[in-house]
């Protein structure tokens, strides 16, 4: 914005100004009405809704499916966009990263004088695009369910391991075979085949990347996890 | 039929709309000023007449020591520009929800204790025994929801009207910021609760900022707060959610709000000001005072017996 274009902004802002009404009680009657519309939205919400507990956080067991409140969905399947292993840090934090940078110095690259939205549309349709992506990664959250059953034929030692994998939330993040979403995780339909009964136990354990910790999970239940596992193939 | 709302504006300070124009008053306006104040009741005796006058004597004795009436006045009735429309309303709402989040925080707090083996169950105290305990914790819950979606409609707002263009680039920077932190708000918020959900949504939310570049793993280790998630992360996350970030953000709404007041907020981008007849240059005096139609210097009217001086320090920076 050139001084002039700056000149000419505050000058039209008095008259504007000038033109206008009080603060009192023009603007606070408004804002009023919106501030009852919240607060009776969220006393709605919270009577309709309540705030019901789920079960006792247990490291012992993941009978839970770990995902994120509804706000954070899209971070979440952004990791289901961008899939190789080595591009994870980019879809984790460079993206958003970026994205808040790019937010932060908006005013700073964006200097033209023009304020109407269809007179600026590298502005406009960028943020139509953001809201858009945004919007569907949201709704692919919400709408990506994580399937506690396993549709595979399973032989009868294994069952017991494959009920773990089913109650554990792997599916969350995993495909395996007709089941769960692709990703993030990568998927487990050959993993036997892949890689060998050790590193399976050692990815569970550790709970490599994003993937939670399953260490306090039982011997018992460990072992009978990675024999079905290693099964497959 | 006057409105409501414009009876409750101080006379001088009124747009009194020019003869002929609509809703002007039928007598011209200066017969106002010479009308005969009102009457005063008598029938209460000096007792009572001391009694009513109390309070306006205390708020000038508060007012000698802090000198803020002229300023808040000032504020009160400083001008918001043709066209200000339903879409202004987003970030006081914003402001709203966050004050409902605040207040039904205490609340919570005064029933909570941060610890693994406690949290769970004082939150189950707190649905099943505390009165009003599940409505209050339901709003607290909801609230921030509702934050959230709020913060990014104002953001949106702000956005597509350009209003974080000169001179309000600072005030957008805030912005962005206290978006970070109600993010971060409703991250340590998630955790407390501490059921099956919230324990391993926190554990892949710590796990995704382990994968960061160069600061990931600190990130993640600081947010932890040991090898496992466990008693140190939940007291760590309540501190953040409790003092940090609630302090800072009442901080930065702060300055948000003295740069919303300092620099005016912006007009629709479509209202264009009509010309004016007579052309009217913008010194730097008129700025601070132009659409209040008084002057700074002593000769303007007053409210309750209190100077409004220009001294509300609106006006654009030149
Ligand atoms: C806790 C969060 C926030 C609160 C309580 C808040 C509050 C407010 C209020 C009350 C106003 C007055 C005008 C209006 O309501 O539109 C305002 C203006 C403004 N806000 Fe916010 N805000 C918040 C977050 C943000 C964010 C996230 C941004 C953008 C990144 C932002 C950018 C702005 C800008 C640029 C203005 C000036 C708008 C104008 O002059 O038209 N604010 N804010």
């Amino acid at each position: 914005m050139k001084a002039s274009d700056k000149q000419a902004y505050l000058e039209e802002y008095e008259l504007l100004k000038k033109k206008g009404k009080p603060f009192f009680p023009y603007a606070v009657m408004k804002d009023s009405v919106m501030a009852l519309v919240v607060v009776g939205v969220i006393i709605a919400m919270s009577l309709l809704l309540g705030a019901e507990q789920g079960p006792k956080a247990d490291p012992t067991t993941t009978t839970y499916v770990p995902r994120p409140e509804w706000y954070f969905f899209f971070l979440f399947e952004l990791l289901r966009v961008i899939k190789p292993p080595e591009l994870v840090p980019i879809a984790t934090i460079g993206i958003p990263t970026i994205c808040m940078v790019l937010l932060l110095l908006l005013p700073f690259y964006d200097k033209g004088p023009e304020r109407r939205p269809e007179r600026r549309p590298l502005a406009t349709t960028a943020g139509i695009l953001t809201i858009l992506a945004m919007g569907y990664l949201t709704y692919a959250g919400a709408t990506s369910g994580s399937p506690t059953e396993i549709d595979m034929k399973v032989a009868p030692q294994y069952k017991a391991g494959a009920e773990i994998v089913a109650g554990s939330g792997c599916l969350a993040c995993h495909k395996l075979g007709e089941n769960g979403n692709n990703g993030p995780g990568p998927e487990l339909t050959h993993i036997g085949a892949r890689i060998p009964r050790a590193a399976i136990i050692r990815s569970i354990e550790i709970g490599p990347s994003i993937m939670p910790s399953f260490r306090e999970l039982p011997k018992e239940k460990l072992n009978e996890l990675a024999d079905f596992l290693s099964s497959l193939n | 039929m006057p409105k409501l709302s414009d009876l409750l504006v101080p006379a001088p300070l009124r747009n009194t709309p020019k003869p002929g124009e609509a809703g002007a008053p039928k007598t011209p306006a200066p017969q106002d000023l010479k009308s005969a104040p009102p009457e005063r009741p008598t029938d209460l005796g000096r007792t009572g007449e001391k009694a009513l006058e109390a309070p306006v004597e205390a708020m000038a004795w508060i007012d000698q020591r802090m000198a803020a009436s002229g300023f808040l006045t000032g504020m009160l009735f400083r001008k918001v520009p043709k066209g200000t429309n339903w879409f202004y309303t987003l970030g006081s709402a914003t402001l709203f929800a966050f004050i409902v989040q605040a207040v039904t925080g205490v609340f919570l707090a005064m029933f909570y204790t941060p610890s693994t083996t406690q949290a769970y169950s004082s939150i189950a105290h707190i649905n099943n025994d505390v009165f009003l305990g599940q409505f209050v914790h339901g709003m607290h819950k909801w609230g921030a929801s509702v934050m959230v979606i709020l913060v990014f409609l104002h953001m949106g707002r702000t956005f597509f009207f350009g209003a974080y263009k000169y001179p309000r680039e600072l005030n957008w920077v805030i912005g962005v910021v206290l978006l970070i932190l109600t993010m971060t708000m409703a991250f340590t918020g998630y955790l407390l609760p501490f059921d099956q959900r919230s324990y391993w949504a926190s554990i892949v939310g710590i796990n995704i900022n382990g994968t960061g570049p160069i600061v990931g793993p600190y990130l993640s280790d600081f947010l932890r707060a040991g090898p496992e998630l466990g008693a140190t992360t939940l007291s760590r996350f309540y501190a953040i959610h409790m003092l940090l970030v609630p302090g800072a953000i009442i901080a930065l709404i702060g300055a948000h709000l003295y740069l919303v007041v300092k620099l005016g907020t912006t007009a629709p981008p479509w209202t264009k000001a009509d010309k004016p007849r007579v052309a009217t240059p913008t010194s730097n005096l008129d700025a601070g005072v132009s659409g209040n139609g008084y002057r700074p210097d002593g000769a303007g009217p007053t409210i309750a017996g209190v100077q409004i001086d220009g001294h509300n320090g609106e006006g654009a920076p030149a």
